[in-house]
Order: structure tokens, then sequence, then C-alpha cells
């Protein structure tokens, strides 16, 4: 029984184990920055690895938790996903007064995702959700001094506190409908009724807003704007990602019954946002509001792949965020390592940036060609697997439409590569130096971008674990 | 004297709901729009007891779920009301319309 319990509760207890050893250094030991970050970054990279042994299948506290090897696996994604955070910003937080502050809410926010992911009833998800949130509204304001960050975290708390108002009432007129809230039981009991329709769409709007899909993405450019580099990037990949992950199971096993009502949302909010996003991210000119608009867009296409409600749908979605979590964390590595040594944001600031940071500028043009979609990177393999998934409906017009939109995205992503390596510029970004785990973790992320495409077993083990 | 029954219930749940909404787009002062969201969550928590009382007597889902939004609740009031004081302090302000520096 405590053999159970220690197994497959053990991404979970590792986390927490992490936490409580962060928190002990905090009370007892008067550790200096630069040697507590080294411990920090070698826990997550053993915590990293050690997820990727001893997973078994199997639920506890009366199917409240459950897991599976598919979902160690997008647990494994998450760690890989904050253990590069902790390398690329690691210039940032050694600066930071408060270095184990950020990383004991960074690894709340976390464990909530973690519990999220596992979560097997709407009781487990609604308290996992909000441990996966309130914490990152506080890491937002963890640049106390400015006043665009206070104003970025007010935002946050409002938005992601309104939202679970939302959340809470659709689970409430579900319990109504159904008399339960456990996942496993659900299915059976869902017919379609207006009142369960009605439930559904509120359930569906809180998701929106977690995930800023459009109409609901307005708080998203803003926060992604204000909050410091790290939290931006840590929001955009891997907060996405967890919800990403329990959305589509989400869809695909509770509310499997009512396909046909959920299929048309998802629709329509695909085209939306994909749009939306795209044309936003046309015009922005600070870097961090082009890449929340460019994510935006990403979660368009997660969208039209989560649409087609099949085996090829969830393993492509878990692949897509695996390939994310590398590109986009290469683009805010960067941005990051720029805006904290120049203070330079814009993208005009860009220009000539290859001719004083050659590996900046590939790493860079490496993230946006994947973020891009383009070939050899591994963005383009992401992309196809979510565009035929989605295909497999045989909705062509919708599927044009993505394909377009991967098109008007090549455009803005382009424009930075051009600022970057072509155009001229009399006074570039000076020559920025890079400490070694910051060059560690984008050469990381380099690799991951270009290997996750070639070696193809990682999505033939995705597709047979998710089955 | 009628006996107050589901429907009654539920109707006020969705009022103070609805209400908790429009109070949260309409107000500027970010104290009144938190208060409004906990109307929102006690709505939330009314729809949960009355379903439990008069749908589902023999279970307990609801119940529970009211006294964890509780908690909920408390928490995320503690960490907005957190922010708000640190919004205080850089823009000498409550009032939503002083944040304006991150547009479009």
């Amino acid at each position: 029984m405590l053999n159970d319990f220690l197994i497959l509760m053990k991404p979970e207890l590792l986390i927490t184990f992490i936490i409580f050893l962060l928190l002990f250094i905090k009370v007892g030991s008067s550790m200096k920055n630069e040697s507590l970050l080294l411990l920090i970054q070698l826990v997550l990279l053993l915590n990293v690895i050690a997820g990727f042994f001893l997973n078994e299948e199997g639920s506890l506290f009366g199917r409240l938790y459950r897991t599976n090897n598919f979902m160690s696996l997008q647990k494994s994604i998450l760690s890989i996903g904050v253990y590069l955070i902790s390398l690329l910003f690691s210039n940032w937080l050694k600066k930071s007064e408060h270095l184990l502050e950020f990383f004991i809410l960074l690894l709340s926010a976390l464990l909530g995702m973690f519990f999220l992911i596992s979560s097997g009833s709407f009781l487990m998800f609604f308290l996992s959700l909000e441990l996966a949130t309130i914490p990152i509204a506080a890491m937002a304001n963890f640049d106390l001094g400015k006043k665009v960050s206070s104003e970025a975290a007010m935002k946050m708390i409002l938005s992601s506190a309104f939202s679970s108002g939302i959340l809470l009432f659709g689970i409430s007129l579900i319990y109504g409908a159904t008399g339960t809230t456990s996942f496993s039981e659900m299915p059976a009991l869902l017919t379609g009724s207006p009142l369960q329709i009605l439930a559904f769409v509120f359930l569906f709007t809180a998701f929106a807003f977690k995930l800023s899909i459009v109409p609901f993405h307005l708080w998203t450019a803003d926060v992604y704007e204000g909050a410091p580099v790290a939290v931006t990037s840590f929001l955009s990949v891997i907060s996405k990602g967890a919800i990403a992950f329990i959305f589509t199971s989400t869809l695909y096993q509770v509310f499997q019954p009512m396909q046909a009502v959920w299929y048309n949302m998802v629709m329509i909010l695909a085209v939306a946002t994909m749009v939306i996003g795209n044309l936003f991210a046309l015009r922005q000119q600070n870097i961090k509001r082009f890449l929340a608009f460019s994510s935006i867009a990403q979660v368009g296409f997660i969208l039209v792949g989560m649409s087609s409600n099949s085996l090829p749908g969830t393993s492509a979605v878990a692949y897509f965020i695996l390939i994310y979590v590398f590109s986009n964390l290469a683009a805010f590595g960067v941005a990051g390592a720029i805006s904290q040594q120049t203070g330079k944001e814009n993208i005009d600031d860009y220009k000539g940036l290859y001719q004083t940071n050659p590996l900046l500028t590939w790493i860079m043009a490496l993230g946006l060609f994947s973020l891009a979609g383009i070939p050899p990177t591994a963005g383009f393999f992401g992309k196809l697997f979510l565009i035929t998934a989605g295909a497999s409906k045989g909705n062509y017009i919708f599927i044009t439409i993505a394909a377009l939109n991967l098109v008007i995205s090549l455009y803005y992503y382009l424009r930075v590569i051009r600022a970057m390596f072509m155009d001229k510029n009399e006074t570039p970004i000076p020559k920025i130096f890079l400490e070694a785990p910051v060059r560690f973790g984008l050469l990381l992320c380099g690799t991951g971008i270009v290997l996750i495409g070639l070696l193809s077993w990682i999505y033939d083990y995705i597709i047979t674990i998710a089955a | 004297m009628m006996e107050p029954g589901l429907y009654h219930i539920l109707f006020i749940s969705a009022a103070l709901f609805f209400i908790g909404m429009y109070g949260f787009f309409t107000r500027r002062n970010l104290i009144t729009m938190l208060m409004s969201i906990e109307l929102i969550l006690n709505s939330v928590n009314l729809n949960f007891i009355a379903f439990n009382k008069y749908l589902w007597p023999h279970k307990l889902d609801g119940v529970f779920f009211s006294i964890f939004v509780i908690a909920i609740a408390a928490a995320e009031a503690a960490v907005a009301i957190a922010i708000i004081i640190n919004l205080y302090r850089s823009h000498q302000s409550i009032d939503v319309e002083t944040a304006e520096e991150l547009k479009y």
C-alpha cells in the first residue's frame, strides 16, 4: 500500500520534497545565490531524470488521483521545461534578492500542474488548477519596484479569479445535472441535455481563459509584457502545456458523449485564435508582446489537432508541446538574456544582432523557424502531425484556413529573422556575455529543436503510450 | 406560506452570479472587483448546496466542494490583496484605470 503510494505519486512527492528542501535552506542556511542556484539546477536535473524511471499505472484516494505512462511523460515534459528555465535565466536569477522564494513559487505552480494532469475528479481538478495559477500571479509581481510588473500581476490575478468563478459555476451545474464530480463516472451520465450543454459552455470558457483562446485572450499580452521574462516563459510554455494536456484529456475522456457539441466550438475558436493571434502579432514592436501573440496563434494550432478527437490528436498535442517547450524557451531565453543585460526589448533593436552575437542569433533563428514550422526543425513535424490529425475529420475548409495561417505566421517570424541577419545597424546590441549555464541551456534548446524532429522514435513512443 | 424549493435557490444563485459579473465589469475599484468575484464564488456555493440537498441527498460531493471553494477563495483573496497593496505602492491608487501602461 505504502509502496503503491510512493511510486504512483513519485513526481508530486519529488517536487514537494524539493519545495521543503528549499524552505529549510531559506530558514536555516545563508548560502550565496551562486551556489544555491547551482544546487537548484542540479536537483531539477535529477528530478527530470527520475521522471523517466519507475512509472506505473494506477489510481489513489478513491480515484481522485490517477496516473499512467502517458501522464508521467507529460509531467516529464513539464519538468524539462522547468529545468531549462532554471538554466536560461540564471543571470537574472542570480541577481534576484528572492531566489528561493521564486523557486518555491515556481515549484508550487509546477506541483499544481502535476496534480492537474493526474486529476480524476472535478474537485481535484479545481484545487490543482488554483494551485497552478495563484503562485504564478505572485510570481508576475516579482519585479517589485516596477510599475508594469504589479500591473501585470493585477491583471493576471483578477482574470484568473474571474475565470475560476466561471469554471466553478460550470462544475456546479454539471454536478446538478449528473450527481457526480468523478471523471470516470461522468461520461455514462452525460446525455447532452440543455443544462449539461450550458455547463459545458461555462467549463469551456474557463479553459479558454487559461489557455488564452480568442476571445478570452486579452489578459495574455499584458501579463507577458509586464512580468519578468523568466515568469513569462514559465507562463507561456509550462502553464500552457499543462492546461492543453488536461483540456485534451477532459474533452476526449469526460466529454466524449458530447463530442458533436464541442467539435464545433473547438473549430470556430481555433479559427478565431489563429487569425487574431496572427494579425495582432504582425503589428507588435515589443519582442515579449510579439511572442505572446505568437503563442496565442500556436494555441490555435493546438486546437486544430485537438478537434480530431482521436488517438493521433492526443499524441500530436503531446508531441507538439514537447517541441514547443524547446522552441519557445529558445526564443524567450535569447530575449531574456538581451533584455536583462541591455534593457532592449524592441524588435528594431535586434537589427544587426548577427554581427555581434552569432550564437544568440542562431538560437533565436532556430526557435523562430521551429515556431513557424519550417523543416528540418522539429516545429515542422509538430505542425504536420497536428494538422494531419485535424484533417482526419474531413473538414477541409477548416484545415485550409489553418494552413493559410501558417503562411501568415511565416511573415512575422521572418521579420525578426531579417532584422537580426540582414538589416544594417550603426549601433547594434553590444556583445553579450553568456555565462556557462545560460550557454548550456541555449545549446540544449537548439539541439532539442533539431533532434526531436529527426528522431522518429520519439513520436512512435508517444503514440504507443498514449493508446 | 410556500416552502422554498430548488428553483428559488437556483434563481437566487444565478442572480448572484450575474450581479457579481456585472460588478466585475463595471466597477473600477480593485477591492470592489474582488468583492464581485467573491459574490460569484458564493453563488457557486449556493448552487452546490442546493443541488446536494434537493437532487442528490445521499451524496456528499457538493458539500465538500463548497468547503473547498471557501478555502480557495480565501487563498485567492490573500494573494490578490497583496498584489493590490503593491499596486497601490507603485501607483498611489487602487483604481484600475490608473494601471494603463500595458496596452494593445
